[in-house]
């Protein structure tokens, strides 16, 4: 929950989700400058945006998607109220997901 | 690496620029302000608070899409959970300021009679730390710049303020600040002004450089460079290496009173922090 | 497991109700489907195929991306792809000379419409390759973006 902010809104009958993660995307091929070692891999891979128990849009990121990522899609069939969830899922196994209100 | 200039080698510089010593801050800020406005004329005043995106449409457009969602909304939020979190005495930082803390960033930094040194923001919050049993915060990024961030947040909309009271010492602040802004330093024997006064508008390699008029007013920046949030006292010291001097340390009397002359410069623009830059 | 399996996995009913009877994902679950072989290529065409089924493409004039012609910083750069097109399965996005192209698919579910919106690193000046799977064909569409290596960050 903490660490995604999720906007939904509808105009006419589509709906536009955005949404920012907090996340390091770290790529797996950068090296700490104080120590010297590589920086391992931690990326978000797949991220669910579900309405009405629907996966309307899944997103399959590589580390090639920015620190802090930000994504933006749109759908039709929601109305005011309904609830939108997202959910991410990366490289490490953490995980997170958050939903928002149809505004 | 020099780190000072003799007074007689900076008034030098001065002359032979225009900015003019004897002048008075409010003679200085009309200068200023006029320089910019003839620099670039199609620049309404209070876009100048948007730095290289109001003089450069193509990274205007790309700073536009990033606007739509932040990074540093991440920032902000993080620092409203710190700044309402009491400490562990039960005092909150809303205790140490005024107005609870909301809407006052604007005036920032000011002249301290008391200590007869400028205080900065950055400083406040640590002082309010110690003065409620915790420990200081590391200055230039982390909860430090997210707690100045949200505050910054609170303030946008209201016109920086930057007030030199009529008090010798706060004069002679001002003017070191204003030194420091024109004086030339490191091996690259480069000045804030020749790049951000004199050359605002002109490239150095690929970047464009940004106007000093505005700078001050969207600070902690959110730089795609750095990943993350930094403060005024961070971008100083990058600013500085990159003109291969060293850096001074953060909140250190020669940041302070640059930071004093710099933001005064924007008297009159309106709060946008924190912002996002490349 | 094939591509074509994973989207009808997800576009079913079968895959609404593993996820929300569940009430959370299940990581280990997730993963399973992250197309590791696209995703760790490095030439566009493996890429490609690992997230689509195939490379043959046709290019289309119905695919708009919206990327800066000289990206101010190559770690953010602000991607659109727009179609107008019906039936669209999947957006890709390649930033084509990327150690590995492939930055990030998008599978439409129900619903959704042809527009994807994200920020991608790129490593260096090179086409964005969108790739987009409709009605089981590939269409393409590709624009410059300029990397530059900076002075000081104005």
């Amino acid at each position: 929950m903490a660490s995604i902010k999720l906007r939904a809104k509808l105009a006419g009958d589509t709906t536009t989700v955005k949404a920012l993660v907090s996340h390091p995307m770290e790529t797996g091929m950068r090296k700490d400058k104080k120590t010297g070692k590589v920086i391992p891999a931690n990326f978000i891979q797949e991220v669910i945006c579900e309405h009405n128990g629907n996966a309307v849009m899944t997103a399959l990121w590589g580390a090639a998607v920015s620190k802090n990522p930000y994504l933006s899609f749109k759908f039709k069939g929601a109305k005011k109220g309904e609830t939108v969830k997202l959910s991410w899922s990366d490289n490490n196994g953490k995980s997170d997901s958050a939903d928002v209100k149809v505004s | 690496m020099k780190a000072f200039l003799t007074v007689g080698t900076v008034l030098a510089i001065l002359a032979t620029s225009s900015a003019n010593l004897a002048a008075s801050p409010k003679e200085d800020l009309k200068t200023f302000r006029d320089y910019y406005a003839k620099r670039f004329p199609s620049v309404p005043f209070q876009d100048f608070t948007n730095g290289v995106y109001s003089i450069d449409k193509p990274s205007r457009e790309q700073w536009e899409s990033i606007e739509e969602f932040p990074p540093y909304e991440l920032n902000i939020e993080k620092g409203e959970t710190l700044y309402k979190t009491p400490f562990k005495n039960g005092k909150t930082y809303a205790s140490c300021f005024k107005n609870g803390g909301k809407g006052i960033k604007q005036n920032y930094p000011y002249f301290d009679t008391a200590s007869g040194k400028v205080k900065t923001l950055e400083q406040e919050i640590n002082e309010c730390r110690k003065k409620n049993g915790e420990e200081a915060l590391k200055w230039k990024k982390g909860k430090m710049a997210d707690l100045s961030s949200y505050m910054a947040y609170t303030s946008r909309g209201n016109k920086t303020d930057i007030v030199i009271p009529s008090d010798p010492r706060a004069m002679a602040a001002y003017e070191k600040g204003k030194m420091g802004f024109y004086a030339k330093r490191g091996q690259l024997n480069m000045s804030c002004a020749d790049c951000h006064q004199w050359n605002a508008g002109n490239r150095i390699r690929a970047d464009i450089l940004s106007p000093a008029l505005g700078h001050t007013s969207h600070f902690p920046v959110y730089r795609s460079k750095w990943g993350g949030l930094g403060t005024i006292h961070r971008r100083y010291g990058g600013c500085n290496k990159q003109v291969r001097a060293k850096p001074y340390k953060a909140q250190s009397d020669q940041y302070r009173n640059l930071e004093y002359f710099h933001t005064y410069m924007s008297n009159g623009l309106e709060q946008n922090g924190p912002g996002a830059r490349k | 497991m094939t591509s074509i399996k994973r989207r009808t996995l997800l576009k079913g009913t079968v895959a609404a109700g593993i996820i929300s009877s569940a009430g959370l994902l299940i990581p280990k679950q997730v993963l399973a489907k992250w197309p590791s072989s696209a995703f760790e290529a490095k030439d566009v065409e493996t890429a490609i195929t690992g997230v689509a089924g195939s490379s043959e493409m046709s290019d289309s004039t119905d695919i708009a991306i919206k990327a800066p012609d000289i990206a101010e910083n190559g770690a953010v750069v602000p991607v659109s792809i727009t179609s107008g097109m019906s039936d669209i399965e999947s957006i890709s996005i390649i930033a084509a000379k990327n150690g590995n192209p492939l930055a990030a698919s998008f599978i439409l579910g129900k619903g959704a419409e042809g527009f994807v919106s994200t920020r991608i690193k790129m490593g260096k000046t090179s086409d964005v390759v969108a790739v987009v799977k409709a009605g089981g064909k590939l269409y393409t569409a590709k624009k410059e973006v300029k990397v530059t290596i900076g002075g000081c960050g104005g």
